[in-house]
């Protein structure tokens, strides 16, 4: 492999496990505060996307159609924090995960009736279309480093929300003890609704920012969403560190096994043996500690 | 006790008659029914009985009807052989699945058995041999030589008894004095390792019985559809699995056999209405979780019993360990 090609892979790693991130951070921070899993939470990526070509065909240009689609998505999710996820937050794990999963069936199926079975495709905007030579040899697509680059805003913006403002604070104290951020005074409801949307929202930046590179159909974020809870095992679960430490790990190394395993092992073997890499790097992590990388003190 | 047997061989009953006094489609159903039934059980026995919530029982379901479909397509096509081979490869998938997924307990539980069976299905898409993604098409076994699987009624039969066998035999394993550790572990693992018995392995050998009667329901399932394909091992497969054990009541083996027959029924009434059924049924599922707190069997077995002293509430799994 030339050093030109490793860094184009590399960066496309980086991409995939910064879209990963922006999943798997919804998830474990929706965790932390409220302690449930969310198996809906590919249904945002799926529906960001489908937000988003809507949004572009209403408001005829992009940034309008993605501060619209941004706005959907997360009005999709306040209803469903209100209305399905609020009973769930005292039930137990089972209730949870096959509520959300019938949720999951339920939009996979919407979006059929709405948009038709047919995968829709979204075109890079015009602005962001294009290479540019990054090193002598080494040309990348703009597009990409362009969704990267607001991954990593959106990250920092993140970091910043937790760390250093007033309900990033209640955010922390809400993931330790919520019971007593509550009897202090605090509406834990409103904090829920707002760290659910947060996740979601991002979820769907996801969904729409990878909607020009992946095709937009039905059960598209499914297979996100469990390559994102493999992110989230490795990582630990409720650590937004871990999120990112993991997302790029899997990011990384899903890509890379794509283009170097089937020059191991012969171009013969199909694209299923190379999806499977991730999930060996997985088990390996989980015989190394069972609660992954940077387990959240969960006390 | 007593009523809930007489139930139990008052429902044989109607399931035999089936054949006599219902059409060939109505058999082909009760045989799908027994079969999503059969599987559905192994998930009880883990999730009722372990409090393990298993995500990914669809992937062993899964091997168990690529195992038979393999092995007829090479040659070996008698059911004495493939079956219990379908069972073999699916408990040893189980066994790797289940030491490694075992070592994490509660959310993590859920995600790696999900992730697990998500690798298996992609090692399914890779078979190319094996028709990858749209999978292949699978010769009905023999049974001791003799063709007649292909016959409706007889391979209901087949699946019937068997089904019966795998219920009585999961049920004495449950009574077992392994069965009581693995109860015992679903209610308290800290104080069941404190008297001597390492909840690890039971769970291990429980998760690998279970995905051997998963298995073999995946080997039924080949010869029943007589194809095979990745759709099997998926993760909505394996979310289904988990709610007709929900909609017939875990913690009870026979009531996801209920429960299949609900999902399927409910499936079958909703598709002649509508092309686009999960629409309606993704949201019955969320509202029978949150509505809902007993299971078909359960509140049966509650009308049986009505009368006589309430047996105890069914304590397992999650909620006892929040």
């Amino acid at each position: 492999m030339s050093f030109p090609l490793f860094l184009e892979q590399l960066f496309n790693g980086i991409q995939l496990g910064m879209m990963l991130f922006l999943m798997a951070v919804g998830v474990t921070l929706v965790f932390g505060v409220m302690r449930i899993i969310n198996l809906a939470h590919g249904s945002m990526f799926m529906l960001g996307g489908y937000f988003l070509v809507a949004g572009l065909a209403v408001t005829g240009s992009t940034l309008p159609g993605l501060v619209l689609a941004l706005a959907l998505s997360v009005a999709v999710a306040v209803v469903l924090e209100i209305v399905v996820l609020r009973p769930l937050y005292a039930r137990g794990a089972l209730d949870q995960v096959l509520a959300t999963f019938g949720l999951t069936l339920f939009f996979n199926e919407l979006v059929v009736v709405i948009w038709g079975r047919e995968p829709l495709s979204l075109d890079i905007p015009d602005f962001l279309d294009g290479r540019v030579e990054l090193l002598p040899g080494l040309s990348y697509p703009v597009y990409r480093l362009a969704i990267t680059g607001v991954a990593i805003a959106a990250g920092a913006l993140l970091y910043l929300l937790i760390n250093r403002t007033r309900i990033g604070a209640l955010i922390r104290a809400g993931s330790e003890k919520r019971e007593i951020v509550a009897a202090l005074g605090v509406n834990i409801g409103l904090l829920y609704t707002l760290v659910f949307a947060l996740g979601a929202a991002l979820a769907a930046l996801a969904g729409m920012m990878t909607g020009p590179l992946l095709s937009i159909e039905s059960g598209n974020g499914d297979p996100i969403l469990i390559l994102t809870l493999v992110v989230i095992v490795i990582g630990g679960l409720g650590s937004v560190r871990g999120a990112l430490v993991g997302g790029l790990l899997v990011g990384i190394f899903d890509t890379f096994s794509r283009v170097l395993l089937p020059q191991l092992l012969g171009l013969s073997t199909g694209s299923g043996l190379t999806s499977m890499a991730v999930y060996i790097l997985m088990a390996a992590i989980l015989v190394y500690s069972r609660t992954g990388l940077f387990a959240a003190n969960r006390g | 006790m007593n009523r809930r047997a007489l139930l139990f061989a008052v429902l044989l009953v109607i399931a035999a008659a089936v054949p006599a006094l219902g059409s060939t489609y109505d058999t082909r159903f009760a045989t799908q029914i027994a079969i999503y039934g059969m599987a559905a059980l192994s998930v009880d026995l883990l999730l009722g009985y372990g409090g393990l919530i298993t995500f990914g029982q669809a992937a062993l379901f899964g091997v168990g009807a690529y195992a038979a479909g393999m092995l007829t397509a090479a040659g070996i096509t008698d059911a004495l052989i493939v079956w219990p081979a379908a069972v073999l490869i699916a408990m040893a998938f189980a066994l790797v699945i289940g030491a490694l997924a075992l070592r994490t307990s509660g959310f993590q539980f859920i995600m790696v058995t999900l992730a697990f069976a998500q690798m298996v299905y992609y090692g399914g898409q890779s078979l190319r041999s094996y028709g990858g993604d749209n999978g292949f098409t699978v010769a009905r076994n023999t049974l001791a030589g003799a063709a007649v699987l292909g016959n409706h009624v007889v391979f209901y039969y087949v699946v019937l008894a068997l089904l019966v066998a795998v219920t009585v035999l999961a049920g004495r394993v449950v009574n077992s004095e392994f069965g009581l550790v693995l109860r015992g572990g679903r209610d308290n693992e800290r104080r069941l390792a404190a008297i001597g018995f390492p909840p690890y392995r039971y769970k291990l050998v429980a998760f690998t019985i279970a995905g051997g009667i998963a298995g073999l329901a995946g080997a039924l399932m080949a010869n029943h559809a007589s194809f095979v394909s990745p759709a099997l091992m998926s993760w909505q497969m394996s979310g289904e699995l988990l709610a007709m054990v929900i909609l017939g009541s875990a913690g009870t083996l026979i009531g996801p056999v209920f429960g299949a027959a609900i999902y399927l029924v409910f499936a079958q009434m909703l598709s002649d209405y509508t092309e686009h059924w999960m629409l309606f049924f993704g949201p019955l599922l969320v509202l029978r979780v949150l509505l809902v707190k007993d299971g078909l069997w359960g509140s049966l077995v509650r009308l049986a019993n009505a009368g006589e002293a309430p047996a105890p509430p069914l304590d397992w799994g999650p909620e006892a360990a929040e």
